[in-house]
């Protein structure tokens, strides 16, 4: 049985935090909530089903947060996959939607990464060394932008990618920030700016890498019979597909991504092409994210990456695919150090037609938001979640 | 960019996870072991007892140390900058580590490079690491 149209996303909010140091953590989950339930025009008491993963505090999975949100739920999910955890709470919660066991689903983000003063992609983080990696890494100084580096310097490698290809990334993505108030980075910058910018791990310069910031996001999801009595503009979930990629025994192959195994499924539970989707949310943690990821989701062939984002081609009414027209990760907001949400958030207002009027889509009715959470040079799961609306 | 030492942490000790204190007593003889499965044959990276192919058990081997530069990223923000990387062995895997003694500036996707080893910080044990050949 298809999942297809089995959940509507009737609520999708963003906080206009950046910076929030006079907040809690579970605050900024509950302000979400709040905020996503407004805007489905439902109330707390209507939720049933609870989702979050590793940025919700308390370390029980759900259980802090229901507790300070007080909500009364039949369903509960923690999956936790890093920053593409939101795309797979989508599927598993129209899953848990579609078999009765929830009516109205509510996922949170929330964090604060950029008032603890977190150097999220500079500094490598020790965990627990009875993670059966942890010894075998944690010696050799992973921090999040080597990891993204040595996928980059692999593709330049076997494809003849160019610095100045995956700049045209950033100069995309800040074309659009110009126009989002909230956004950390709103200056519009050119190639040059950011081949030009300090090294930070070769080859990604500082501004081929996103921001740090405080925040964070809420949908709601119900079925289609409740999605139809509320006031808002209709938003399906049309696709779904999740899978985790890793180093395979040693056979890692760091030219391609999760998105090449979660990217199939999505597309054939709803039916379309690549070619039919009018607006694109990438996971943008790094330039070369995106691009791989691009390729890995069939909008070009495998190695053609560069190529395809080069002269302005994701830039919203200049060229043929608008991608992250808040901002993304790489100027708006990449709360928690999970930009899974906001992925979502923006493609659900573009098909609303509530983007700003200057990068608003024409006519958008089929949308991709695609996650990746984790580290692409060692393990990481992509997510991918496609949109229509009715 | 020259290559200049820095303090190599580690985290817990060999005896965390007895399936792999071979490793690191192999280390710390100036040997870098490598689990090999007795079913299908298949060396494998970071050790496990069971083999990641096909479940069947695994044997030491030492491996030769050769291996070619698979990708590398030079953490320019650090300091002083250290090159991480995986490196391809000779027996299959491909293995993160970092690259010592060298040029930063002259390494290459594909070179060959030979295994070296390191003592981590605070008495633990040695890791291997790779320098040209």
């Amino acid at each position: 049985m298809s999942l297809k149209g089995a959940a509507y996303i009737a609520g999708a909010w963003e906080h206009p935090t950046r910076k929030a140091p006079d907040k809690s953590i579970a605050l900024l989950h509950a302000e979400c909530a709040k905020g996503a339930l407004e805007d489905a025009g439902l109330t707390k008491d209507d939720i049933d089903g609870y989702f979050c993963a590793g940025d919700a505090p308390g370390g029980l999975g759900p259980l802090s947060m229901v507790d300070y949100m007080n909500l009364k739920c039949r369903h509960v999910d923690s999956t936790d996959v890093g920053g593409s955890s939101y795309q797979v709470a989508v599927g598993h919660a129209m899953e848990a939607i579609a078999a009765g066991r929830c009516n109205i689903a509510l996922i949170t983000l929330s964090g604060r990464p950029r008032s603890e003063g977190q150097a999220t992609g500079t500094a490598p983080r020790p965990g627990n060394p009875a993670a059966p990696e942890m010894q075998f890494e944690y010696p050799y100084g992973p921090a999040t932008a080597n990891l993204y580096g040595m996928c980059a310097a692999r593709h330049m490698y076997e494809y003849g990618t160019t610095s100045e290809q995956l700049a045209w990334i950033k100069v995309a993505a800040s074309h659009h920030a110009q126009y989002n108030p909230n956004a950390m980075l709103r200056d519009v910058v050119t190639v040059e700016d950011v081949v030009n910018s300090p090294m930070v791990s070769t080859p990604l310069h500082r501004l081929d890498c996103c921001v740090i910031s405080d925040g964070g996001g809420a949908l709601i999801l119900t079925k289609p019979e409740i999605a139809k009595s509320l006031k808002r503009p209709l938003v399906k979930v049309i696709g779904v597909g999740e899978s985790p990629k890793h180093q395979a025994g040693g056979e890692i192959d760091l030219t391609y991504t999760a998105a090449r195994w979660s990217g199939p499924p999505a597309w054939e539970m709803a039916g379309i092409k690549p070619s039919d989707i009018k607006y694109a949310s990438i996971y943008d943690s790094f330039t070369i994210t995106v691009l791989m990821q691009l390729e890995d989701l069939g909008f070009c062939e495998k190695g053609q990456g560069g190529k395809f984002v080069a002269d302005g081609n994701l830039i919203s009414g200049v060229g043929k695919l608008p991608f992250n027209t808040d901002g993304g990760g790489l100027c708006s907001n990449h709360p928690a150090n999970r930009g899974g949400i906001t992925k979502i958030i923006e493609a659900v207002r573009q098909l609303r037609g509530e983007a700003h009027p200057s990068v608003q889509v024409p006519n958008c009715d089929l949308a991709i938001a695609h996650g990746t959470g984790g580290a692409l040079g060692t393990r990481h799961c992509g997510s991918t979640v496609i949109l229509e609306r009715e | 960019m020259a290559y200049t030492a820095r303090k190599i942490p580690f985290v817990g000790t060999p005896d965390t996870n007895p399936e792999t204190k071979p490793f690191f007593q192999g280390a710390d003889a100036g040997k870098l072991m490598v689990r090999r499965c007795t079913s299908c044959k298949k060396v494998h990276h970071y050790p496990r007892e069971l083999c990641p192919f096909c479940f069947g058990s695994c044997e030491w081997q030492e491996a030769s140390g050769k291996a070619k530069v698979y990708t590398f990223s030079v953490m320019e923000r650090a300091n002083p900058p250290y090159a991480i990387g995986y490196v391809t062995l000779e027996e299959g895997p491909n293995v993160l580590t970092n690259f010592v003694d060298c040029d930063f500036k002259a390494l290459k996707i594909g070179q060959d490079v030979k295994v070296t080893f390191v003592k981590t910080e605070d008495g633990g044990p040695s890791m291997p690491f790779f320098t040209p050949a």
